[in-house]
């Protein structure tokens, strides 16, 4: 089999929001650019984000940058790189309003400007009260977003390769990245893309847990190919557990809800998150409103014939504002929990939702590694953006609505900067004599493996483990035997047998595939997870709990650093947090509280 | 936990080893925690991997598991288990080439999707911040721009059908009206003259298996109507 190689200037992998914005960067730069997408760019999953995306516009009232990057900061709990942060806070506005002119139907206030509804964590004047932040268009504006920056790249004539899958990025004997192989799921055929700049947009690796409110396709794909690339992953130990997903099918339901008033209660029909956090309650930060959920149902104040789950609470709004602002959440819950939600609440349980960690990127969405001396390195050739980079803005507990901002700021900026980088039109470096036979090689080993185990049972190992062993709550024994688990169960991972050997649209060959790169994602959570002996953001220990020394469990003197995980030996590296911004001054190490 | 078994009839074709399209007759156990359709197939296809069908979001919104079910188009993770006449029978989109068991060529979907210019036209250089809309204004694109692309509409649509290649179809139609109705577009002229042939939009004779069929209760009829009247207004 031979197998052809394209040339572009830049590859983009990945189609939804920070792929799609990357690429009108490039197409409108006017430089040859293919984004490569396993399923057409309108079905990512960026188009399942609900609520909003973050901007102090301030259309309803005084807002600020400062205080979007304040809040972000502490949301972080502090791991957060406060200059990734500054730029993305500084940068909302201007790429929020882009959108705008792509012509994406945000919801209007009376006065023709962007609607703007209340989100957890994001307060006005340093963490006061409320504000009014996100900006939304009803609660589809993940999908109102994607479809506008699909149709601004059919204006730009951007050239997709749609169902295509990534296979592995190809770096040559310097380091840098020159391309990607690729296959083509209709045909079955393996195609190298040789390429000055390839940007990964390749999105999050929910399905590495058994309850997600992530789409099959988010399978980690970029993480696995960079991890096999020698490229270190960051911070992996931060997973989101979105608190409200519907008990049972773990299909979101937007923090919009309670930003619109919704309020959570408990079997004894309590708004408990009174108790946990007095001044925001239902609209504090995720990780926390999750913890609460958590120790609710474990103390036995869950609903239910189980007492499994809490309930989610919007019969006391106007219907008419439900039917305007949360259309689609009452869709989904009569859908997928059976109950209309203007007469009855919605039973919903904290379920995974998002991967703050990834591939270390600056905040020109360059990757960036350790150069062995301390400090870092530019992998040249190499940009990440979105869900699978780590900035890092997010740190250990991402905001709601943060991650469209994220995606938009970072894609943006990653193309920005494979246009700057690409301005010398110089030659493309010489792909490795290997390249072909690499990617060859890797199909026809799984085409021909015999005795091996099947996809689904790999991949019930692996989020079965996830799931018992690193969750909301994590416990000293439970990461050490975790550890041991993924590492067995890794063993499955790479001895996949699959029935299926057609050409054509080979689904069982493209999930086979998808589960090596689900492995790495889980090996990389569950080993930097067992090494970080604190509490902090989403990552919570029983053996770091809350004292007088180390509030919330949190210790900035040993752990006030972000990881990096290596595929080779599974080694473990740290790297210090950015604590100075741009051009304002630092957001100070503070104990948080809502 | 209580399983039942349920029974299915699956279009089966692999142009790889098939010389022509079979049924397959298959059984899987569902529980209760089995909802929707999507649910069993996902059971099906750890019994069977090489039954192949798209899917991602299983919520509604991503528009990838369109299907025939039960000689009706429709969202596989939207459809209930529960009242779904066994076997249940489960064929391809109609209307568009097959390209494997439940997987078609949706080609020439978005040929004419694309045709229809969907992005926002305005050649006004853009302000500082957002165009202004009022929340009246806004309103008019309720319906519109929901749409997913899923097809089970064109796919129902016997014009469509009989003139994939010249007939835009109710998904592309649904589109065109929704830059047409927004206030911040300025190529209406343009746009109806790129409808303005006896195919493009006239092809649509209002037979509504397209408002039948949508997952998203979105009505393209309607749409299709309102262009009809615009195309008749700049005439008087």
């Amino acid at each position: 089999m031979n197998i052809s190689v394209l040339k572009f200037d830049a590859v983009i992998v990945g189609a939804g929001g920070a792929g799609l914005r990357s690429a009108i960067q490039l197409s409108e730069a006017g430089l040859k650019t293919a984004v490569l997408s396993k399923v057409f760019p309108t079905r990512s999953h960026t188009v399942a984000a609900q609520g909003g995306v973050a901007a102090s516009l301030g259309n309803s009232e005084e807002d600020n940058w400062r205080w979007h990057m304040y809040d972000t900061v502490k949301g972080s709990d502090w791991l957060g790189d406060q200059d990734a942060i500054e730029y993305m806070c500084k940068k909302a506005v201007e790429v929020v309003v882009d959108l705008e002119h792509y012509g994406m139907p945000f919801d209007r206030t009376d006065d023709g400007k962007i609607y703007q509804r209340p989100f957890g964590g994001h307060m006005s004047n340093f963490g006061e009260k409320p504000v009014r932040r996100s900006c939304a268009a009803a609660d589809r504006t993940g999908h109102a977003m994607l479809h506008a920056m699909y149709q601004r790249n059919v204006k730009a004539n951007t050239q997709f390769f749609v169902e295509w899958m990534a296979l592995d990025l190809i770096r040559d004997s310097e380091g840098a990245v020159v391309g990607i192989s690729a296959l083509e799921m209709e045909t079955g055929n393996i195609v190298i893309f040789h390429a000055r700049a390839v940007i990964f947009a390749t999105g999050g690796s929910g399905r590495i847990f058994a309850s997600s409110t992530n789409a099959f396709i988010n399978t980690g794909d970029g993480l696995g190919m960079a991890a096999r690339a020698g490229i270190p992953l960051e911070d992996m130990e931060f997973w989101q557990f979105h608190p409200t997903g519907v008990a049972g099918a773990g299909v979101l339901i937007t923090e919009g809800v309670r930003g619109e008033g919704g309020i959570l209660r408990n079997a004894d029909k309590e708004r408990f998150m009174e108790r946990y956090a007095p001044n925001a309650k239902d609209l504090a930060s995720r990780d926390v409103v999750s913890r609460a959920m958590t120790t609710e149902i474990k103390e036995g104040r869950g609903c239910g014939p189980s007492k499994d789950y809490v309930l989610l609470d919007i019969t006391h709004l106007d219907p008419a504002t439900i039917m305007k602002r949360l259309p689609g959440i009452r869709e989904i819950s009569i859908q997928f929990a059976g109950v209309d939600p203007i007469k009855e609440p919605i039973p919903v349980v904290p379920t995974c939702h998002y991967q703050m960690g990834g591939i270390p990127t600056n905040f020109a969405g360059r990757v960036a590694v350790p150069d062995g001396r301390g400090g870092d390195r530019i992998v040249p050739g190499f940009y990440a953006a979105g869900e699978c980079a780590c900035a890092s803005v997010h740190g250990a507990n991402r905001l709601g609505t943060n991650s469209l901002l994220d995606l938009l700021v970072f894609g943006k900026s990653a193309g920005d900067s494979a246009v700057e980088d690409l301005k010398d039109g110089e030659a493309h470096r010489t792909l490795p004599a290997d390249a072909q036979d690499v990617a060859r090689s890797r199909i026809a080993a799984l085409d021909a493996r015999k005795g091996g185990t099947s996809v689904y049972e790999a991949r019930q190992a692996i989020s079965r483990t996830m799931q018992d062993h690193a969750g909301v709550f994590r416990f000293e024994d439970l990461l050490k035997q975790g550890v041991a688990r993924i590492l067995e169960v890794e063993k499955m991972a790479h001895n996949l047998e699959i029935q299926d050997k057609s050409k054509v649209w080979n689904t069982a060959r493209v999930e086979a595939l998808e589960t090596e790169n689900l492995i790495e994602v889980a090996k990389a959570t569950m080993i930097s997870a067992e090494a970080r002996k604190e509490s902090r953001g989403a990552h919570v220990r029983d053996d770091a709990p809350d004292t007088p020394e180390f509030p919330n469990g949190r210790n900035d003197k040993d752990w006030l650093k972000h990881t990096l995980w290596f595929r080779d030996g599974n080694r473990i590296e740290y790297k210090p947090v950015c604590l100075t911004p741009l051009t304002v001054e630092p957001v100070e190490l503070k104990t948080r509280s809502y | 936990m209580t399983t039942r078994t349920m029974q299915f009839r699956i279009y089966r074709y692999d142009p790889d080893k098939d010389e022509r399209p079979r049924m397959q007759d298959i059984s899987v156990e569902v529980d209760e925690q089995d909802r929707k359709l999507l649910d069993a197939l996902t059971k099906l296809k750890a019994k069977d991997e090489t039954i192949a069908y798209r899917r991602s979001c299983r919520e509604g919104v991503c528009g990838s598991d369109a299907m025939n079910i039960n000689g009706k188009n429709g969202l596989a993770c939207l459809t209930d288990l529960e009242g779904l006449e066994q076997p249940v029978l489960l064929k391809p989109l109609p209307g568009l080439p097959v390209i494997r068991d439940l997987i078609v060529d949706m080609t020439q979907f978005f040929k004419q999707y694309h045709s229809i210019k969907p992005y926002l036209i305005n050649n006004d250089p853009p302000p500082e911040r957002e165009r202004l809309q009022s929340p009246e204004e806004r309103e008019e694109l309720n319906g519109l721009y929901e749409c997913i692309l899923c097809a089970c509409c064109s796919t129902a649509c016997p014009s469509f059908w009989w003139n994939p290649d010249k007939f835009v179809g109710p998904a592309g139609l649904l589109a065109a009206y929704r830059f047409l109705a927004d206030t911040r577009d300025q190529a209406t002229g343009e746009r109806l003259d790129n409808l303005e042939d006896p195919y493009r939009l006239f092809r649509c004779h209002s037979i509504m298996n397209c408002v039948d069929v949508c997952p998203k209760g979105l009505n393209p009829t309607l749409a299709i109507g309102k262009i009809k009247e615009m195309m008749v207004k700049r005439y008087v």
